[in-house]
């Protein structure tokens, strides 16, 4: 097998996660689609890793893996809280920061 | 410390110390008696309050505690004494003395069985490269003070839960009266001079609190501001003291720069490594030290006012522990003070001298004072002055055994006095005491025990430890001199002189209290249990105390009774000097009674005899005979006058030492604000004010305005537009991320 092929894949992955995180409204898919970020990224690192046999790569996937299970944590409460509050997650409609 | 020791029998370029790390359990952990009374000051601080008794159970529970760790740590030092037989810790040296000839470090030869100290050691913190250690040296001296201070801080507790009753600071009081036995014992089993130091200034906070307990009188406040101010003094002489041996360590040894080792500093000095003349500055620095913490003449003076603190604290701090400490130091650091001012061999020092010279200012006041707390502080004085007197002159032991007599016999009479006030509502002997003797029994009998023993009438405590440093002067020279270091006549004379006036203002103390008739108000009583058993028990150690050192040779015992406390006391070691022991002698012993009986006698035909004579003839009490000789004789009225004021030493300090120095400082200063400075200023105002006037107009209005409205409408323009940006939502800032992450990623293609 090829980088490029795993490389292709992370490419894809994050932009699709890109695109999720532009264009959906429901708090709870853009969520969703940093996941995909974040483990297109992962891909990245342990693909990196196995070609150049380096354990670090697969070392700091993992702690992208628990981070990004912490950071889904926080986020998931704040759209829990969003909803409580609001009855609606539609990200587009929260604009109370405007300037 | 390990590392730096070489462990091995005496090689080349080793110096044996009298160490050793290895010993008994209670050797070994001596800190714990220190640490219990701490603790017991921060519960009493803490829970002190909340507590049935107010936290008064928590400091005896702790000095209780102590006082049995301090027996069975004297037991084992006992057994350890005799029969150790290991190895004992070297110290590697740098094997050329001072002149820079090949010195040998083994010329300092151990006379007679040896001792071997118990060292204990943590280390406590490094800088630059030195390990400073902290923890316990238990040898002789130690325990003999930690014995003595559990003991007597003990007693002094439980007296002080019936003196202070009812105190607005009763918490308090016993808070600070553990931290001081924590500091105290602390100090004792110090193993460096830094160690040694900190505790020093703590005891030192401690009498300060203590003294100013009642601080709502401004006359306390005073005693308390002058105790510390004037131990200042002294302390600064020990910093520069320490130091100097710090470094004085440091160039006898190769693997380091300095030391606060106590044993190193002795052993370097005992055997003859260090420079003469640093071990003499240090030497004179330490004595500063001493003169200030242990009252030594002329820096005595706070010692008398620092009676206005409580009287169960002037009987623990400044009589039987704190101010012991001195006279604990020198002997501490004998080695630096026996080799620095030559005591073997002389016939006068400045150690003996400033002893010899206390000793006598301080019994000779002790005549003129009304209050019968500050009689008691003179005679601290004095008796401290023997003390010194006596390491002055080398007889170690016999000053440590009269610091151990003195401790029992003057915190008896301190806790009478208290007593006696406690009953009359009064320290005032002439307008408000007398004829107690009657009310107050206990009291009465305990404290004709004290005066006895402070005497030193035969058989009583006193009576052992003084004739002991009279002989240690070895200026008897009738019937053959009795040995010791130098021939001391000039001490002698002192310690002869001092003994007859002790006598004598005993005697008259004690006719002022407790005989005549009373002259105060309302109806004494004797104290309670409380006060009265304390009493008892330091009358009777009073009694007994002196047995612990019966002189060498003293016939109507048998041998293995002699010289105990010294066999157990004094260190017989690498650490500690050689000095050369007196022989006893029966004349000299004899000659001092007599002359006890001639001061006392003569004192007691005035006051039995003539004022009671007198006071008949008058139909009431009287204090002295109407026409006595201050006055019919100008001589006797000008050292009446002279005494009563105390030598003018207050006046020398505060009206010309302070009082000279502060009016031309004040007056130059005073020009100079006028003349100079005023000026100065008045004309630098003037020119800051014109330019002042063309800043504002031509600069602040103009440039510095003009830049500062530009600034603010530039930052308003551009937030209005950049505004826009700032919608809220997340996915524009998202995509606004994403965009410019596109843009570096794509400038990351093309230039890299």
């Amino acid at each position: 097998m090829l980088l490029n092929q795993f490389l292709l894949l992370s490419a894809v992955l994050f932009a699709i996660g890109v695109y999720g995180v532009l264009a959906r409204r429901n708090g709870v898919l853009v969520l969703m689609s940093i996941e995909l970020i974040l483990n297109a990224v992962n891909i990245n690192l342990v693909s990196f890793a196995a070609f150049r046999e380096a354990v670090p790569g697969e070392v700091f996937a993992l702690f992208v893996v628990a981070v990004a299970a912490a950071e889904v944590g926080v986020g998931l409460a704040m759209v829990l809280l969003l909803y409580r509050n609001r009855r609606n997650i539609d990200l587009t409609e929260i604009d109370l920061m405007r300037g | 410390m390990g590392g730096l020791f070489v462990l091995a029998a005496s090689a080349a370029g080793s110096l044996p110390l009298g160490v050793t790390e290895s010993g008994n359990w209670f050797l070994r952990n001596a800190w714990l008696i220190p640490l219990l009374p701490a603790l017991s000051f921060v519960g009493i601080l803490f829970f002190g309050k909340r507590l049935p008794r107010g936290g008064s159970e928590l400091g005896i529970a702790a000095l209780g505690i102590a006082l049995l760790l301090s027996v069975c740590t004297g037991l084992a030092w006992m057994s350890h004494r005799d029969d150790y037989h290991g190895h004992e810790t070297h110290l590697s040296v740098v094997a050329v003395d001072h002149d820079g000839h090949a010195a040998d470090p083994g010329v300092h030869q151990v006379h007679g069985e040896p001792s071997v100290a118990v060292t204990n050691t943590v280390t406590w913190f490094q800088a630059g490269g030195v390990e400073f250690t902290a923890g316990t040296l238990v040898d002789g001296p130690a325990v003999m003070m930690l014995f003595m201070v559990t003991l007597v801080s003990l007693l002094i507790h439980v007296y002080s839960t019936d003196y202070v009753a009812g105190d607005r600071r009763y918490t308090h009081f016993f808070a600070f009266l553990s931290l001081f036995s924590a500091s105290m014992l602390l100090l004792v089993v110090s193993e460096n001079t830094l160690q040694l130091l900190v505790a020093w200034e703590l005891v030192g906070v401690c009498s300060f609190v203590l003294i100013g307990h009642w601080w709502e009188e401004r006359d306390n406040s005073d005693a308390a501001l002058k105790a510390f101010l004037t131990n200042r003094v002294g302390d600064m002489g020990l910093i520069v003291g320490v130091t100097i041996l710090f470094f004085a360590v440091g160039a006898a040894r190769p693997d380091t720069f300095g030391s606060f080792s106590i044993v190193e500093t002795n052993a370097l000095a005992s055997s003859g490594m260090l420079p003469h003349t640093t071990l003499l500055i240090a030497a004179c620095c330490l004595m500063a030290a001493v003169m200030s913490k242990s009252g030594q003449f002329f820096l005595h003076t706070w010692l008398p006012d620092a009676m206005a603190g409580p009287t169960p604290v002037s009987a623990l701090i400044h009589a039987a522990t704190m101010v012991v400490a001195g006279v604990f130091m020198i002997a501490r650091l004998y080695g630096v003070f026996f080799e620095g001012l030559s005591i073997a061999g002389t016939s006068i020092n400045l150690m003996a001298l400033v002893g010899g010279f206390t000793t006598l200012v301080g019994a000779c006041l002790a005549f003129v004072q009304r209050d019968i707390k500050k009689v008691l502080a003179y005679s601290t004085i004095s008796q401290l002055g023997y003390m010194v007197m006596a390491l002055g002159v080398g007889a170690w032991t016999a000053a440590m055994f009269h610091l151990f007599t003195h401790a029992f016999f003057k915190a008896c009479l301190f806790l009478g006095s208290g007593s006696v006030s406690h009953a009359v509502h009064s320290f005032d002997m002439k307008s408000d005491m007398g004829g107690l003797r009657r009310e107050m029994p206990h009291t009465y009998r305990t404290f004709m025990i004290g005066s006895i023993a402070l005497a030193g009438l035969p058989p009583l405590a006193g009576f052992w430890s003084k004739d002991e440093i009279l002989a240690g002067t070895g200026g008897w020279g009738l019937l053959g001199g009795t040995g010791g270091n130098g021939a001391y006549t000039l001490m002698l004379v002192m310690g002869m002189v001092t003994a007859a006036l002790t006598a004598a203002y005993m005697t008259r103390c004690v006719y002022l209290t407790f005989f005549g008739e009373f002259r105060g108000h309302g109806q004494p009583h004797e104290s309670g249990p409380r006060i009265t058993v304390p009493l008892w028990i330091l009358a009777g150690l009073a009694l007994v105390a002196g047995f612990a050192n019966l002189p060498k040779g003293f016939q109507l015992v048998p041998e293995s009774l002699q010289e105990r406390f010294g066999h157990y006391v004094e260190p017989v070691a690498g650490y500690f000097p050689q000095v050369t022991h007196a022989t006893p002698s029966w004349s000299l012993a004899m000659v001092s009674t007599l002359v006890v009986l001639a001061g006392a006698g003569l004192s007691g035909h005035y006051y039995f005899v003539r004022v009671t004579r007198a006071s008949k003839a008058a139909g009431r009490s009287l204090t002295e005979l109407p026409n006595g000789p201050t006055t019919r004789l100008a001589v006797a009225r000008l050292g009446h006058t002279l005494l009563a004021n105390k030598y003018y030493l207050d006046h020398l300090y505060t009206g010309i030492v302070a009082g000279g120095t502060k009016g031309p400082v004040a007056r130059f200063a005073y020009r100079t604000n006028q003349e100079v400075l005023d000026r100065a200023v008045d004309g630098v105002g003037r020119t800051a004010l014109a330019a002042g006037r063309v800043v504002y107009h031509q600069i602040d209005q103009k440039v510095v305005d003009g830049f500062i409205n530009g600034t603010g409408q530039v930052s308003t323009d551009s937030g209005e537009k950049l505004r826009r940006i700032q919608s809220g939502k997340v996915q524009n800032y998202a995509a606004i991320l994403f965009a410019a992450a596109t843009v570096l990623a794509g400038l990351l293609i093309v230039f890299v």
